[in-house]
Formats: C-alpha cells, structure tokens, sequence
C-alpha cells in the first residue's frame, strides 16, 4: 500500500505545472470588473482636484470610480439578494455612509481607500429614508427613518444618539426626513388621500417638539409628489387638480396647504403623466434653494422660483429629456439636456437663481443607436480658475451604460454596465483575411465549374502576386516597427477591420448576450468590445438561446448567428439574427412565431448557403423551420421520421418525445412522467454539440478495451426531493435516452439536496450535491460502458442498443463551495478533460478529471497501476496551482463557457458574473507548442555546428584518402 | 378496432421472471448498492396495452398484464395474448412502412399499500419500431422503471436483437408467441464518499510502518555519525580559514 501511495504522488506530479508562471500573467488572461446598473452616484465635490465618483448599483456594489479614466478605485460587494441591497448612499466631506439591506446596517466608509470607519447593526424594521442632519452649519449626524420609528445616529462614531417611536405608525406611512440645520428633524409622512402627518422631532434628545396634520385629500404618496424648497416650505404637485400645493412645515397657524393652479403659471401637466419635482439642497445643514424643477411630460421642464410665497417661472426648457441640479462652491447650476437633432442632444448650463445661460456650456451627446436612451443625468460641477462654473456630466442610459463626457462633447470614458449581467455566450471563429479568403474563392466549386483553363491560370497567378504583395507589405511593416524604438511601438490595436483568424484559431470572437439585452462582440485576445448591439423593447425576465447557425467556415457567406429571446411571462419568442463578427442585424426575413416556443433545435441539415437548420417547436406541438427554404423543406421531408425531439414540463415533471412526421407535424411516441409530489425537475442537460470523442474506450490494465457508452441522445436529469428534511431529502439522477425514452440510469443521492451542479460529457456525468447530513459539497461521478465489446462499432443508434450499459459511479468530498461546473473542451477530443470549478471566492479550479473517475481502486494491484489510476481517496485535493485564475477573482461567477481552439492542447476559457475573465488552459499541457523559453539559438547553433562538421570533417577524409592513395 | 381480442385465445403464454430489482446496482467495488424500498407486492395486475396501426394513429388495445406476486421473493409475471392473424398482418404492414409499435402502462403505484390511493391519472408510452419487433421474432424485453417510492414513472421496450435489417420474414409462425423478458428496476442509491474504508487503510498502513523498526528511528537516530561527521568537517575548515581572515580585518 505503500507504494499506493508513491504512485499517487506520482501521478499527482504529472499536473502540477499547471499554473502560469510569473511573466506568463496577463500574457494571454484578461479580466474586466464591473459594478451594475448605477442607482446611486455621487461627485466627491470635497475638493476640487478630487476624482473620486461614489457608485452604488443594483447588485449590491458599492464601488469608487477614477471619474478621469473609469477605473475602480476600490470596490465592495456586499450579499446578494436582499440582504445585501443598498438603500441609500450619503456623502460628506470624506465619508460615505450607506445603508444597507433594507436598513439592516449603516455603515461609514473612507472615500480614499475604500476603509470601513464604522458599522452599527439597526434595530429592525424596513427601511424608509435616510438624511445627513446638521447642527449650525456642520453636518453632524445622519438620520435613519424606519417604518415605525426614527434613529439619530453620530456621523464620526456610529453611535446612536436616540431612536424613538413614531407616533401612529400603523395609520401613517412615514415617507420622508427633512432638516436644514435649526436644530430640528421633521419626519413626514401620509395617510393616503386624506392627509399629511408633520412630525418635528429635536436633534438634542429626540423629543417632539411639535406634530400637526394637515388635509390632502388628494395625494397618495409623498416621495413621488412633494419636495421641500426653500427654508422648510412643502411643495407638492397633483396632475389631477393640475395644482401646486405649498405649506410652511414650521408654521402653526396654517392648517390648510394653499393651492396654486398651475394655470395661473400657464402650465399643464400632459394628461397621464405623474409630474415630478426636483429641488436641491447642496448643504445639509442649511435650507435648500427655492429654485426648483417641474417636469410637466417626459419632454418638457420648467425651472421655477417661489419668491415671497409666489412662485414665478424662471425659464421654460421645452423640449429637455433630464435635467439635474450641480452645486460647487456658493454656485448652483442646473445641467439640462435638451434634444438638437435625430442623432444628438445638447447638454447646457443655466444658473440656478436666474435661468440664465451659461456661455459655452455646451456639451453635445451623440445618441447611440447601440447604447439606449440616455435616463439619467449626474453632474459634477467645478469652479475655473477665473471663478466660473465648469463642468463634467456622467450619462447612464437604459441599458445600463455609463458615459462621461466633457465639454464639447468628449467622451472621456463608457463603462458597459450592462456586462455585468451577462446571460449567455459563445465564441465565434473569425473570418479570414482578404489574401485567405481570395484563394479559397479561387478554388471554390462554382470557378471550376464556370471558367475555362487560361482564366484559371491568370487568376491564379493574380492570387499569387496578392500573396506576394501581402508578404512584402508585412516584410515592410516588420522593417518599419525594427527601426523605431521599442516603446513606441503599439500592440497592434485590434479593430474590427483588421480582424481575422490567427495561426492557430486561439483568437474569436465572444458574443455575450446580457440581461438588459444588449448584445456584444468581445475581441478573446484582448477583452476589447469591437460591436454592441441594443435590443429594445425587451423585457426584464426574459430567457436567451443563443445559437450559431452558420461558423465563419463557409466563405464568402458570412457567419449568422440566432438569438431566440422568449418572454418567461407569456412565452412569446421572438428572433434576432445576427453576424456575429459586425453584430450588424441579418436582413434575412424571420418566421413570426405568434405561439409560445416550448423547445428548439439545431439540427445539421444545411441550405445552400450553409446555414443549419432551425426548428422551433410551439406549445401545440408545431414545428417551424427557418430558414424555411424549399430545399429544406424537401430534406426536413426526406429525414423527417429521424428526427426526434423531447420537451420537459417540470411543473407536471413530465418529460416527452415527439417524432417529426412529414408534413411538419409531430407524434407523441414516449412519454416519462416523475410525480411531482415526491421530487422535481431542476434541470435537463443533454451534451454539447460541438464534443469531439477520441477515443471510443479505455485500456485496462490487463490489455482488454473497456469500450465508452458514448449515445450523443443521452440526457441527465437531475430532480430534487420536495420533502426538505435532511435524513429524507434527495437528489435524484435519470439519464434518459431523449430518442426513445428509454430510463438508461437511475440513482438517487439520499440525504442530498440541491443547489445541483452537474456536467454531461462524453460517457459520463458529474454533479456536485450538497450532502445534508455532513453538511459538505460532494462531487459524484457516474461513467457509462458498453463493456469489452461494442454493440455497433461503425454507428450508434438509440434504437438499436438493447442492452443497457454498465454504470459505474464513485463520490467524493469536495472541500468548498461551489458556484458553476463546467468541462474543458478541445478541438478533437485527444487531450485529457478537466473540470472547471468556479468557487464562491472567485477563483477557478481546474480539477483534472482523472481524479473523478469512478474506476479508481480502494486497493492498488498492478494492473490499476498499469492504468495509471489514482488509488481512492475520499477528499478531492484542492491545490493552489490549479487555480487558473491566480489573484484575478472573478466575482460572483455565474457561468464558464469553454471553448476549442486550433490547437489540440489548449481550450478558451471565459469565466462570467459580475466580472468577466478569459484565460487558457492546456489540460494535457502544451504538448503541441514550444515553450516561450525555448532556446532557438542553442538548437540553431547545435545544428549548424554539426553541418559544418561533417563538412569540414568530409574534406579532411578526402584529402586523408587523397594523401593515402598517393602513398 | 380497441375492442380486446377473442379471449377465449387468452393463453398465458409466456412468463419470464426476471426481477431485477435487488440486484439493478452496477456500483463498481460491489458496494452497497440499491437496497430499493421495502414494499411487498401482494398479488395485483397492471394492464399493458399495445398499439401498432398503418397510419401510425395510436388506436391502444390490450396486450397482457403484469402480474405482481407478493412475499418474500417478490416476483413480476408477464400474462399476455397470442397475437391473432388479423394482428400479425397489421404488424407486418406497420413494419414493411417502418412504422412504430407502441405500449403503454397506467401510472400506478407498485406499493402494494398504496393500491387502495391508486389514481389513474395518464399512461406512459414507450415505443420500438415495428420492424424489428418482428425481425426479433417478437422478442423484447419491458422494463418498468418506479421512483424511490415505489410509483412507475417509465416503461421501456427494447427488442432482441435491436436492429432492422430489412430481411424479409417468411416463418409465419413466430410472429404469434411474445418472447417477454419483464423487469422492475427501482433506482439505485448512489454511493457517498467512502471515508471509513479510507481510515481503516490508513491505519494499516501505519501499523505496518510502526511493525518495522528501522522505519521507526528518528532522522538523527539515523544519521547522527554522517551529521557529526560533517559538523566536525566543517569546524575543522573554518578555523583553518579563519585567522588570516581575522588579520587581515585587524590591520
């Protein structure tokens, strides 16, 4: 057993050097960082040389930006989920205090460095409001309103100074926290549509000091409808009674609020539209300004002032999409954004107190077909050296961008937020380049055909001279980068014209379709996005199938891409067919698929063009094709009793198969149904189209052929028990044949539960489980053979393999977490697999999967050891070296796409989440690529050295022989 | 057509007995495998229908039941109908157009307890293609595959051997007499990681080691003659080396 042991360290050695060697990082690995859709941003206007942009996002980042480049300063993630949402960022001075998970925790953060000065736990209770509170010009404390009661707490400590109830919480909704510095804290909120509950609270000890109600019949909620302007005076605005409403928070004797008709002003909000009122208050401790905005239609503002209780209208801004308030110094300017052309708008500073014009102000935004309406404006204002206001705007649009720009119209830096939620992808070869592409035309079928002799001559003596002129020009250019010095020479900056296929096809093309459904075309080499796309009108939940109908591989028709975006709501589907390459939208017509689209399928049946058929099977179980050619029509008729189809109905826990029949239609041939009172379906996986299979079988020990079930219909389905308790919960597994619904395997984990990951690949199936009852992750493989002798060798058919294989299954301990699984994959199959681990830290685990075959021995013999197999041990080793992705964590990661490249040795990887990282890695090593370090000049010299030995030596020998036949 | 066939030809033709259900776990190392659930069957049927039709309409009539005896051993039977005239005819139609022959089994529950709730809520379908059915001389194997409690969730039919060679038959007479081999596979528990098999070898191994006594000495226990040797060496050499140093710093 020993000896056991000294194999497996043995064996365990050949991997070790895996891991990128220290001037390896960032050779050929990239990451991007991302925050998320921006919800609040604040300028740090604490100085002016200050570039700090706070951000917090939707999914729960709290992050730093650089505002000059668009770099993260530092970044904080919180929980995902509820738990972690942010509810409020304020900013003063050098401090940030956020409140967090619906007023779970406030918390204090250093701008600098991203420090954690303080955090303190509140008393439970959802979350409301929070405010800075000042105390005679100085911002002293921060206020925090609960549903039920308000805390005061120290802005340098956290500490809390006093938390009281609120008085009739269960009647009013409290909405609102209002204080300009008087030593009071005013509380507001509402009775919907009867009245306004005013509460003044004293900063000192939290004593009221005063609390009214007032009559507003007409108001439902106070956020979206009322601001304070102008020394504690309540502004409100009712579409309905096209009215302003004021009243003075302090004073005692009004009871009523006093109604300004909106007509007197001449103004009219537009029928349906809920007008909003944008006021600002640049310091917390003094009142806001009495200027403030109205938004009358989604296009129209107008900035008022209310001077000596009437309100006058400054100036009218129609039409303007945003605007926004920007203080620096003693200065407040509003930035509005009005509409200058189809393809532009014009960004323009006006003064606050006066409406006038700021002179060049103007900063043009050009308006991206492929970025999304702009829907918010933050500016960050800063004062010149001749004492005027200057100023730089951020744009966040509907799909989540981010654009800085500066006067007149630069942008600075664009931060693709949408990336940050990206749904699916894939990797497209790319295109080869003008001279490639030339000879295959040359030699492509239709020229044999069409052209005689002599003009097949010519032209291929004009490809030969393009050859030869593209050889000198890249002779040239090698000349040209030689002479200058080495700094200045660029990295080739990839663009999308310069873009073509690399020796050995290690570049491509990711396209990544995002939540927010923005499609992009990410450069693999260098992480650069070459094209973006913004799908409109689609909805928040919506699924996504990416698929490839037509590779790069058929010049000159170009490769086409299908996105199937279908609605989880109502499942309508709708498709968008693309190039990958230009990610310019195909004109080629797509079927209306006015029915819900239950399942589709790729099948490998090609047009003339090349592009694989689409079928797309609705819920009354029609199919449509597309493209819908007659050619295709003719083939789908002439194949169609072999092509087969399942669906899962995870509600019913049915899985079904169909048989397409010549006209289109399709029958029911077999049905499996899992009863859903006992377990679920979590998810059915097939295995990839694009899998090659080297080699059909293992040798053993012994020199026999234990031979691979390898059946391309298989499909694992993995179900988890409804009963949660942890001694009755399982895992179930059903490997199912989805051609003739054959149960090839089942097996149940018992005292099991999910979250399941799991991987289908060639014979076998891997998944992770969460063992209940030791409370650890355990990875179990299943392998699947036919035995020592194949059924048919020369094909595989579902209906033609009566015997069912044999099932080999093993678990293991798997000391962490994991967050996604998924398999390297290389262009024929040959090198061995490894399985990619993404771990909730961030890293990525390339765990070979030698170690995860269920034929390792509990007790070494020689012929296991013939088989190179590693003796069982019931813990899978974790070892830093297989970490791919040394220090660059990918955050939160969701997914891992892999992908073949040209070289047998090596597969791409691309891990997403939060972040997105692209690496390689050569499972079998680069056994197919000379190191970097490999001496050129050692071997070169060696080789010359000799040649010129047997030179020298062979006329020594003749003239030796000469001399001797002389003698 | 549905209507059942002459049961005075009822023969209770054939009736394999092949329970699989102890023995379905495959686990490499003769693990603990499958110990499936603890049910018995007392005696109850469960019809098994068959439809095989030109226009490849499903039209299902009655091709046996299932028998399912109790006890210890418990065991499943296969009664089932000789295939008429009429119906062989049909069967080689169906498969001279590669037409499909199809069966199906309610969804019941094989808990003998849980006959009583039994609910007829559907059938599962399965399917082999006619013509191999009969180049197989009707012979095929049914499996019922039930879910950790016992309920059926798939049927499966395969036929012996698989493949449609196009052969013309011309033996009338074996198309009349299913060959049926039945089975009931429950799912196999999976195995966990093995962890005291793993300890107890290491224990082993360990005591083997401590057995020896040469393995047991410590490093110096070992070597201490090599290491003072090499100490002695080395003291020797720096004082020989070290006064001219010593002058030459002193000076």
């Amino acid at each position: 057993a020993w000896l056991g042991v000294r194999l497996a360290i043995s064996v365990s050695l050949l991997f070790t050097a895996s891991a990128v060697f220290e001037d390896q990082v960032g050779k050929f690995d990239w990451r991007q960082q991302f925050i998320g859709k921006v919800r609040f941003a604040l300028f740090d206007t604490h100085s002016q040389a200050s570039k700090k942009l706070l951000v917090a996002t939707d999914k729960n980042v709290f992050a730093s930006l650089n505002s000059r480049t668009g770099d993260l300063f530092w970044r904080h993630l919180d929980k995902t989920g509820p738990e972690g949402h942010l509810d409020s960022l304020l900013m003063y001075g050098q401090d940030a205090v956020v409140v967090v998970g619906n007023g779970r925790l406030l918390r204090s953060w250093e701008t600098t460095v991203g420090g954690l000065k303080w955090e303190t736990v509140l008393d439970t209770g959802s979350f409301k409001a929070a405010a800075l509170v000042g105390v005679q010009d100085l911002v002293k404390y921060v206020a925090v309103l609960k549903k039920t009661a308000i805390s005061l707490h120290d802005l340098s400590s956290g500490g809390q100074i006093w938390v009281e109830n609120l008085p009739d919480s269960d009647t009013v909704q409290y909405q609102t926290i209002y204080s300009e510095g008087n030593g009071l804290v005013f509380v507001l909120g509402l009775v919907p549509n009867s009245h306004v509950v005013i509460v003044e609270y004293k900063i000192e000890d939290g004593e009221i000091m005063n609390k009214k109600s007032i009559q507003a019949a007409w108001m439902s909620s106070l956020e979206s409808s009322c601001a304070v302007i102008s020394s504690g005076i309540l502004l409100c605005v009712d579409q309905i009674t096209q009215s302003l409403y004021t009243l003075p928070l302090q004073s005692v004797e009004q009871k009523e609020m006093k109604q300004i008709h909106l007509q007197t002003l001449d103004l009219e909000v537009a029928s349906g539209f809920q007008p909003v009122l944008t006021s600002t208050q640049p310091n917390p401790a003094q009142p806001p300004l009495a200027e403030f905005f109205l938004q009358l239609n989604p296009d129209h503002h107008i900035l008022l002032q209310l001077k000596d209780g009437l309100i006058a209208p400054l100036r009218d801004f129609n039409p303007s999409n945003l605007v926004a308030f920007a203080t620096t110094g003693e200065k407040t300017v509003a930035a509005v954004m009005s509409p200058k052309n189809e393809t532009a708008c014009s960004i323009n500073l006006f003064s606050a107190d006066t409406g006038r014009r700021h002179l060049d102000t103007t900063i043009i935004y050009h308006l991206d077909p492929n970025v999304g309406k702009p829907n918010k404006l933050y500016v960050h204002a800063f004062l010149k050296k001749d004492d005027s206001v200057g100023y730089r705007v951020m744009v966040q649009s509907e799909d989540h961008t981010l654009t800085f720009l500066q006067q007149p119209g630069r942008v600075v830096w664009m931060r693709e937020e949408a990336l940050a939620d990206v749904v699916t992808m894939e990797m497209v070869d790319l295109p080869l380049t003008g001279t490639q592409a030339e000879l295959e035309g040359e030699f492509g079928k239709k020229a044999v055909v069409t052209d005689g002799l002599l003009p097949m001559v010519l032209k291929r003596l004009s490809s030969q001279f393009i050859l030869l002129q593209a050889w000198l020009a890249h002779l040239w250019k090698l000349f040209y980068d030689a002479r200058k010095p080495r700094s200045s020479v660029k990295n080739d900056e990839v663009t999308i014209e310069n873009l073509s296929r690399d020796e050995f096809n290690l570049q491509k093309m990711m396209v990544m379709v995002t939540a927010s459904g923005k499609l992009f075309g990410i450069d693999s080499k260098s992480g650069a996005i070459l094209w973006r796309h913004y799908l409109e009108n689609i909805q928040p939940n919506s699924g996504f199938k990416l698929m490839v109908q037509r590779s790069t591989a058929h010049f000159p028709h170009p490769p086409q891409c299908t996105l199937l975006i279908k609605d989880k709501d109502i499942g309508l589907a709708s498709l968008h067919v693309f190039n990958p390459i230009f990610g310019k939208k195909s004109h080629s017509s797509v079927p209306a698929l006015p029915r819900p689209i239950l399942q589709t399928l790729l099948l490998p049946i090609i047009d003339q063009d090349y592009a694989k058929v689409l079928l797309l099977i609705d819920d009354q179980y029609k199919v449509t094709a597309f493209p819908s050619t007659k050619n295709i029509l003719q083939q789908l008729q002439d194949t169609a009793s072999s092509i087969y189809f399942y669906l899962v109905d995870s509600s019913q826990g049915k899985l079904s198969g169909f048989r397409l029949r010549k006209d289109l239609s399709t029958e029911l041939i077999w049905e499996v149904v899992i009863p859903t009172e006992v377990q679920k379906i979590v998810a059915v996986k097939g295995k990839r189209g694009n899998e090659h299979v080297h080699s059909q079988g293992r040798v053993m020990g012994d020199r026999s052929v234990l031979y691979k079930y390898l059946n391309p219909n298989l499909l694992a389905v993995v179900t988890e028990s409804t009963d949660t308790h942890q001694e009755r919960s399982f895992v179930g597994i059903f490997l199912i044949d989805g051609v003739t619904g054959r149960i090839v395997h089942e097996a149940v984990q018992r005292k099991a539960r999910g979250p399941v990951h799991f991987v289908h690949s060639e014979n076998w199936v891997v998944y992770v489980y969460w063992n209940s009852k030791f409370r650890r992750n355990e990875f179990s493989v299943l392998e699947l053979f036919e035995g020592a002798e194949l059924y048919n060798s020369t094909v595989f058919s579902s209906l033609d393999r009566p015997r069912p294989p044999q099932v080999l299954q093993q678990s293991y301990i798997f000391p962490a977490g994991i967050s996604t699984l998924e398999a390297t994959l290389t262009e024929k199959g040959i090198t061995s697999r490894h399985l990619l681990v993404g771990l909730p830290s961030g890293s990525i685990l390339s765990l070979p999967k030698l170690f995860l075959d269920p034929r390792r021995p509990e007790v070494v013999s020689e012929q296991t050891r013939e088989e190179n197999l590693i003796p069982y041990a019931p813990e899978m080793p974790i070892r830093t070296e297989w970490f791919i992705n040394y220090n660059q964590t990918v955050s939160r990661v969701r997914g891992i796409h892999t992908a073949p490249s040209g070289l047998e040795s090596t597969c791409l990887v691309v891990a997403y989440g939060l972040d997105i990282y692209q690496t390689r890695v050569f499972p079998s090593k680069q056994f197919d690529v000379l190191k970097d370090d490999y001496d050129y000049v050692l071997i070169s010299s060696v080789l010359f050295g000799l040649f010129f030995a047997t030179m020298i030596s062979k006329r020594l020998a003749e003239v030796k022989l000469l001399n001797r036949a002389w003698r | 057509m549905a209507t059942i066939r002459d049961l005075s030809v009822i023969l209770t033709v054939l009736s394999t007995i092949t329970l699989l259900w102890p023995e379905s776990g495959e686990c490499n190392n003769g693990r603990r495998s499958g110990d499936g659930i603890d049910t018995d069957f007392s005696g109850f049927s469960v019809p098994i229908e068959h439809s095989f039709e030109v226009d490849d309409v499903p039209r299902f009539r009655l091709r046996g039941a299932i028998q399912f005896r109790g006890g210890r051993e418990s065991s499943v039977y296969l009664a089932q109908n000789q295939l008429s005239e009429k119906d062989r005819n049909t069967l080689k139609d169906v498969a001279a157009v590669d037409g499909l022959y199809r069966i199906r089994v309610p969804r019941v529950s094989l808990q003998a307890d849980r006959q009583s709730e039994r609910q007829h809520d559907g059938h599962l379908t399965a399917f082999v293609r006619a013509c191999s059915l009969v180049e197989s001389h009707l012979s095929d194997v049914i499996t019922l595959h039930t879910d950790v409690s016992g309920y059926v969730i798939g049927v499966s039919i395969v036929t012996i051997p698989g493949s449609c060679r196009g052969i013309e038959d011309e033996d009338e007479v074996d198309l009349e007499v299913f060959n049926t081999t039945i089975g009931v596979v429950a799912p196999v528990t999976a195995p966990v990681p093995e962890t005291a098999p793993y300890i107890e070898r290491m224990e082993q191994e360990m005591e083997k080691k401590g057995k020896n006594p040469q393995e047991q000495k410590s490093f110096f226990a070992k070597y201490w003659y090599l290491i003072l040797g090499g100490a002695v060496f080395l003291m020797a050499t720096n004082s020989a080396q070290t006064p001219p140093g010593g002058d030459r710093e002193q000076s």
